[in-house]
């Protein structure tokens, strides 16, 4: 609590702030964080319960087979991981050196490789739509196109709040504010990650298998 | 008529009703409660427009980040909201009493009728009484000058206020929906129900819910980073860890209200399959996500009731509370629990007998830390000096009342029994049972406590008990037959019924029912009666009762700082301490500039954008939905480019109402307990407890 003031060091590894009084503030908003991703988990977890629950509900229509283009799937991870990779540079690079052009470089290519998977994502959903694979059709596509759209509406949020923190850099610098800032940016753009990794094994992995 | 009123038609304005259909008192209740929607609003627009307050309210309300404020408003929009339920549970025992082979209300009428009141007294009345409690005491009880996020805090009140405008709304425009407050599709879906009703609902829960979720949010944090030192866990006041413990569960359980609400929306909006009859829908996935908070969502709701019984039984008791450490247990426990007996509001849909019996076991279990914080109660009262007042009233009639209700919630949690009883009167009679002494009283109660900190003066003490005894009445006149009605086989939500056995009860319940319209007035002339006489009533020096927490050492009003220096905390009741040791109010050394966030319009701005979305879904107007989230997320863009500035108070102006508090307290005379409820409380108690008991 208030006392802590004097540890400092140890509270944020990752951000380096400057001076004691808002470091403990920093401490306040990243927990809040925490735990508003803990509040999106369990609505991921649930939509992914939702999915478990419909994979067979096809009602004649395609099914798990023929809506996954693995070879896409395979590109978009690649994008995805390789942005949380491209993020985690940037937040080493705002944590060792005060150059803002050398954050934002990392971030421009995070924010690129979002942008890719994206639009392979909307050109998979472009495909299905093609082919009849639209959430009228089943409650199975019902579910995977809620699953996936909700991940994809994560990440198109996540490039908006991108473009923001881009623009609060070049106003303000790398202030204790916006390291606090770029942490919490962090902390979702790895969620988000995670929540790929499960959707990639739960809906197009096993769906194929 | 496409652009731009969306589906919206003339005929769908319930006003004009009044003079375009043939006259009915189907129609003379529908259209008379959309007048009376109308016209109160323009009352309120007109009192503020004469009195010239449209500043002070934007300025020193809508717009205040002070979390004593925000909790105000709460409470202000649950009174509203509390109004109109009350009136609706009045019009349908009314149409009971006439329901013998039909009833004066169209069946379609009453559909809505307990639906929107089930709508609004969860989610429109209970959880803003709550909220506003929490928002009050948190932060004054811990020690902390404010929440962790103001801004959110106030946002959060505007999504509430969100929910509750789309239900006043949907009295005026259009019609709600049908499906009871738990909107089971299919009969909720587009096939059956394409009207704007469940729209309404839709939206209405969705939105105010990630208020909710905010508000979780914001109280953990602060609960669990803002405490002043010294404050360790085990000597937070009952209240606060009661608050926790729901915040907890707000974060955990309004994720699957959201999910089942959007997929809904998807379902209706877009031709989805979640929940339909065809195409690989599956309606039991709502029944499931629904239940996963609804069952929660009891106890979000009663536990901080629960916390205001352990402060209140304590103070009114004068005695230290009875097994501190197993309350605590038992509300952790409960909250644990409450998340493995959902399935027990549809035992009869379809589940296997051992999933049933599973569940059944689950919710027999979560009696027993509920049935400890009795018996704390009970023996945190035993040889107390205890004070026969208002807040002792209401806990009185809850003590006997929510074991009532309890005991039927044993019965019900038996599958076998529940079979017999579900789906009929005795489910209604079982909630109301546990709902009004459990969660109302305790709000009421509260009420009673803390209005003198919040205003400054006392409610008044004969006024204050004579309602409270009609509440206690009223309740248990209304719906205790119910029981009776139910084991007689009167199924619930049913619009009429042949048996005229049933008619002395429906005549007992809308006695009761008009009792507790009495009750309602009671409280309206409560308020109305102690600010006539608040000069009489004042209690500025800030600790009527003789309080035991934190909150109690501050003037009351508290000033918007809360605490000139933050205390130090050196055990639990640390309030009660000092006072035994004769060392309360101590005057710090110095004192510092204090940093409050500056007003923001943020919560009206999410307030009227958010409203325009649900409103815009709802008509099919899809230009004002595409607008108001565009200025959701526009204003959060670029407010995130202006750094937030703050008011600062000087160490000068601080010491200065610091010291004329103190100064004031060392001219008072304290009261004794003896006179508590007269003119010579001023707020100074002359302190009268057992700390080591």
């Amino acid at each position: 609590m208030s006392d802590t003031a004097t540890t400092n060091e140890n509270l944020h590894p990752g951000m380096n702030l400057g001076y004691s009084g808002d470091a403990e503030h920093a401490e306040v908003t990243v927990f809040g964080f925490w735990t508003f991703l803990m509040s999106d988990l369990v609505t991921f977890g649930i939509v992914f319960a939702i999915f478990a629950t419909m994979k067979d509900a096809t009602a004649g229509g395609p099914g798990p087979a023929e809506v996954t283009n693995l070879t896409s799937i395979a590109m978009q991870t690649a994008l995805l991981l390789g942005s949380s990779f491209a993020f985690s540079w940037a937040s080493l690079s705002m944590k060792y050196h005060d150059i803002i052009w050398r954050t934002l470089g990392w971030l421009a290519i995070a924010a690129t490789s979002a942008l890719g998977f994206l639009m392979l994502e909307l050109y998979d959903f472009y495909h299905m739509i093609k082919e009849g694979a639209v959430p009228q059709r089943s409650g199975f596509l019902s579910a995977l196109w809620a699953l996936v759209g909700l991940h994809g509406l994560h990440v198109a949020g996540g490039l908006l709040w991108m473009a923001a923190m881009t623009g609060q850099i070049l106003k303000f610098g790398l202030t204790d504010q916006i390291k606090s800032r770029i942490t919490r940016m962090g902390l979702y753009w790895h969620f988000l990650d995670l929540v790929w990794v499960g959707i990639f094994s739960m809906v197009y992995l096993a769906g194929v298998a | 008529m496409n652009f731009p009123f969306g589906r919206l038609e003339w005929s769908d304005l319930k006003p004009v009703h009044l003079f375009t259909h043939e006259f009915s008192i189907d129609n003379l209740v529908g259209s008379g409660a959309a007048w009376m929607v109308v016209i109160g609003a323009l009352a309120v627009a007109v009192l503020l427009t004469v009195m010239g307050r449209w500043g002070w309210l934007w300025r020193e309300w809508l717009t205040s980040v002070d979390h004593k404020k925000i909790g105000i408003m709460y409470m202000v929009l649950g009174f509203v909201m509390f109004a109109r339920g009350v009136a609706e549970g009045m019009a349908m025992r009314a149409h009971q009493t006439t329901a013998l082979n039909g009833g004066v209300l169209s069946e379609e009428h009453w559909a809505e009728l307990f639906s929107t009141h089930g709508t609004i007294m969860i989610f429109f009345v209970a959880m803003p009484f709550i909220t506003g409690f929490m928002n009050y005491l948190i932060p004054l009880q811990i020690g902390a000058r404010d929440m962790a996020f103001p801004v959110l805090n106030q946002i959060s009140l505007g999504l509430t206020a969100t929910g509750a405008a789309l239900c006043m709304i949907s009295l005026v425009v259009g019609k709600f929906q049908i499906g009871g407050w738990t909107a089971y599709p299919p009969f909720t879906g587009s096939t059956f129900d394409p009207g704007p009703g469940p729209d309404y609902w839709i939206w209405a829960i969705a939105l105010s819910g990630f208020g909710s979720m905010f508000s979780g949010l914001n109280f953990s944090v602060t609960i669990y980073k803002m405490r002043a030192p010294g404050m360790t866990y085990m000597r937070m006041p009952v209240f606060v860890w009661t608050a926790l413990c729901t915040s907890i569960l707000l974060v955990f359980a309004l994720p699957p209200l959201t999910v089942a609400a959007f997929m809904q929306a998807l379902d209706r909006t877009l031709g989805f399959h979640f929940f339909t009859n065809d195409l690989g829908g599956n309606m039991m996935n709502y029944a499931n996500l629904f239940w996963m908070f609804g069952h929660p969502e009891v106890y979000i709701l009663v536990l901080p009731a629960y916390g205001i019984f352990s402060e209140l039984t304590s103070t009114f008791a004068a005695k230290r509370l009875y097994g501190y450490t197993s309350l605590v247990l038992a509300t952790m426990s409960i909250s644990v629990i409450s998340f493995c007996v959902w399935l027990h509001h549809f035992f009869t849909m379809g589940n296997s007998a051992t999933i049933n019996v599973a569940f059944g076991i689950a919710t027999g279990i979560i009696a027993i830390p509920t049935g400890v914080k009795v018996y704390v109660w009970m023996a945190t009262l035993w040889r107390g000096r205890i004070r026969m007042t208002t807040p002792m009233i209401y806990m009185t009639g809850f003590f006997m009342l929510f074991v009532i209700g309890g005991l039927s919630g044993m019965i019900l949690a038996n599958p076998a029994i529940n079979w017999q009883v579900h789906n009929t009167q005795f489910i209604v009679a079982h909630f109301h049972n546990v709902l009004l002494p459990g969660l109302l009283f305790g709000v009421f109660a509260g009420i009673h406590i803390w209005f003198p900190k919040a205003f400054g003066f006392r409610l008044h003490e004969t006024a204050g008990q004579v309602t409270a005894i009609l509440w206690i009445v009223g309740f248990s006149l209304t719906f205790l037959p119910l029981y009776f009605v139910g084991l007689m086989g009167y199924p619930r939500r049913s619009s009429g019924f042949e048996d005229p056995a049933l008619l002395p009860y429906m005549y007992l319940t809308l006695f009761g029912a008009l009792l507790i319209g009495c009750a309602l007035l009671g409280l309206i002339a409560t308020l109305w009666i102690s600010i006539r006489q608040r000069d009489k009533l004042a209690v500025p020096l800030g600790d009527p009762w003789d309080g035991r927490t934190l909150e109690w050492a501050t003037p009351a009003p508290p000033p918007p700082w809360n605490f000139a220096v933050i205390p130090h905390i050196a055990e639990r009741d640390a309030f009660a301490r000092e006072k035994v040791d004769g060392k309360p109010f101590v005057q710090p050394p110095d004192y510092k500039d204090i940093h409050l966030p500056r007003n923001t319009s943020a919560g009206m701005i999410m307030f009227i954008a958010t409203t325009a979305f649900g409103f815009g879904v709802t008509w099919w107007m899809w230009w004002l939905v595409i607008l108001s989230v565009l200025v959701v997320v526009g204003w959060f863009f670029v407010t995130s480019f202006i750094e937030h500035d703050e008011v600062t108070i000087p160490a000068a102006e601080v010491r200065r109402h610091h010291n004329a508090w103190i100064e004031a307290i060392s001219l008072a005379t304290p009261v004794t307990r003896d006179h508590e409820t007269d003119s010579r409380n001023r707020g100074l108690a002359d302190t009268d407890m057992v700390v080591a008991s």
